[in-house]
């Protein structure tokens, strides 16, 4: 009985979550709580039947609005981080990939093994965003279910581009530069906290060409609705076409590090 | 040499990186059950050779066969019937010795059962059975030496690759290692490894090849390798810094060969002795003066010009 090499990549990453997974699980859960009480409902209030807001959000509340981006934001910075020091500790402090390339397993296997790790890390992340949400009225769905899915490929397509990255660089200089200047700002501009319609024109095409943006559409419109079928298959084509890249980029940075 | 196929075979092998030569055309054999040793100084392109055996680094030119397979064809087979110990540890700190271990078997696709029991017979053979539930952090240098050995036999090699297994380790750890490689060695095992010892080349290899910048120098079991290249004995004296290059002519007059290094005058010649007490008749008088048998560091001295460990 032969057990997929992705999984026996995965089997090194599951006993080292195992030694965290209590404050990791935890953290899942009380990180976007407190995101969603702090903002979600403090901002929340000021911005309700103000400035028009109801008719910019069509509707929902802005707590209701705010919280269905975590679903997409969470497994974001938390796939990323992953994706960068994490990551390069198997190529550089710790060598775990050059030892699994010195066995049967190839590059390929270990980038296999990569879109388990921050898959199951994304899906823990909008899982933990998920189960408060549960928690609130305004939020309260089934949609709540695809949105998790969702979140996963959100984690995915930021992660598989980064994890190549990582792997192309002998030095992790580089990588406080990725989160300042490449997640935050998409955090900030990405639709998370107003709808990108409220942005100079310019800034809406940017915001239109990061994954960030597709995912909380998805997330969004999976918990809230209102998004169209059409419109839907072009968020998830977006984040598909970034993890795809991701993917390929990782096998040939990996094979170029570790086989050279 | 054994009547039996070849387990490695290479043939003008190249490796080049950029415009830089790292390994320039060599070949070698090694016979199942042997003990081969590349012997050779930093950067003289051991490691190179080592990877391309160990399916991790493309062949540049030149024919590479291992167990008879292509490793640009055959890579992974080739890599599921070896075990590696490479320069650097690549141990999980953070986990326990066991799980590295599981985790590595593994990659073999051998179950955690099968793995648990192979662990615990291969922690008994490196003399680790009471660490086995320690994270492998806190382990001494020559200890996690130990459990890479033991990590790379998991999947029971027919060939061990090991790259300057005892490197950075004291002595004390060092010994304890080569008495359990040697007893691999008893049992059969094919082993090549790569060190800039001479004494570990010595205790460990039955033939070695000698390499310099690239290039294999010198091939042969130890003890032919010294007969061949040096004397039996070597007489060392020192007459203090800046001195020694004065006294050559008088070494030479009672010697085969002299080499001066900077620090000390090497003497060549069968009866060490002999030779001081004939230097003493001339006046000649060193500040100190060891006589001692020949090794592989003068072997690699007279074929390069160079010292082996700088």
């Amino acid at each position: 009985m032969s057990t997929p090499a992705a999984v026996r990549v995965a089997y090194r990453d599951w006993l080292l979550y195992r030694q965290v997974w209590r404050s990791n699980a935890v953290g899942a859960f009380v990180q976007p709580l407190l995101y969603l009480l702090g903002v979600g409902l403090g901002i929340g209030t000021l911005v309700d039947d103000n400035a028009g807001s109801t008719v910019i959000l069509e509707g929902t509340s802005y707590f209701a609005f705010y919280a269905t981006a975590l679903i997409a934001t969470t497994p974001m910075f938390n796939t990323s981080g992953e994706a960068l020091w994490s990551t390069m500790d198997g190529f550089t402090w710790g060598n775990a990939y050059r030892a699994m390339v010195a066995t049967p397993l190839d590059p390929r296997d270990v980038a296999a093994g990569f879109v388990i790790r921050f898959g199951a890390r994304a899906a823990i992340a909008s899982t933990g965003v998920a189960v408060v949400l549960a928690l609130f009225d305004d939020t309260r769905s089934l949609g709540l279910i695809p949105a998790v899915f969702v979140g996963v490929l959100c984690g995915l397509a930021f992660a598989m581009p980064i994890a190549a990255w990582t792997s192309s660089r002998a030095q992790a200089d580089s990588f406080p530069a990725i989160l300042r200047f490449g997640i935050i700002p998409m955090f900030l501009f990405g639709g998370a906290f107003y709808p990108i319609t409220q942005l100079p024109d310019a800034l809406e095409v940017v915001a239109w060409a990061t994954p960030l943006f597709h995912a909380i559409e998805l997330t969004r419109g999976a918990v809230l609705g209102g998004l169209s079928t059409d419109l839907a298959v072009v968020h998830l084509a977006v984040l598909t076409a970034y993890i795809a890249v991701g993917w390929i980029a990782c096998v040939r940075t990996i094979r170029r590090r570790l086989w050279p | 040499m054994s009547s039996a196929a070849p387990l490695i075979q290479a043939t003008g092998l190249k490796k080049r990186f950029g415009d830089f030569v790292a390994v320039d055309g060599i070949d070698f054999e090694v016979a199942p059950g042997e003990s081969f040793g590349f012997l050779g100084p930093n950067g003289a392109g051991k490691t190179s050779t080592m990877r391309m055996i160990g399916c991790v680094s493309p062949v540049t030119a030149g024919s590479l066969r291992i167990f008879g397979l292509d490793p640009d064809e055959d890579g992974r087979t080739i890599r599921s019937r070896m075990g590696v110990v490479p320069q650097l540890d690549q141990l999980d700190n953070e986990l326990t010795v066991l799980e590295n271990l599981v985790i590595y078997a593994r990659y073999f696709d051998i179950s955690k059962a099968e793995a648990r029991t192979r662990a615990g017979e291969l922690l008994d053979f490196v003399q680790l059975t009471e660490k086995a539930s320690s994270t492998v952090e806190p382990l001494s240098g020559g200890q996690k030496r130990r459990v890479s050995i033991a990590r790379s036999l998991i999947s029971e090699p027919e060939l061990l690759i090991l790259d300057e297994p005892t490197t950075g380790l004291d002595p004390q750890a060092r010994h304890v290692l080569w008495d359990r490689l040697y007893q691999l060695k008893e049992q059969g095992r094919t082993l090549v490894l790569t060190t800039h010892y001479m004494d570990e080349a010595e205790q460990l290899c039955d033939r070695l090849v000698v390499m310099d910048a690239g290039k294999i120098v010198a091939e042969g079991a130890p003890r032919d390798l010294i007969t061949t290249y040096s004397t039996r004995e070597v007489l060392e004296m020192r007459f203090g810094r800046g001195r020694n290059a004065e006294f050559i002519a008088d070494a030479e007059s009672v010697s085969e060969r002299v080499e001066v290094l900077p620090d000390r005058l090497l003497v060549y010649t069968d009866d060490g002795e002999a030779a001081l007490v004939a230097l003493h008749a001339r006046d000649v008088v060193p500040d100190s003066a060891l006589v001692r048998r020949s090794s592989l560091e003068d072997v690699f001295l007279r074929l390069t010009g160079r010292t082996l460990v700088d």
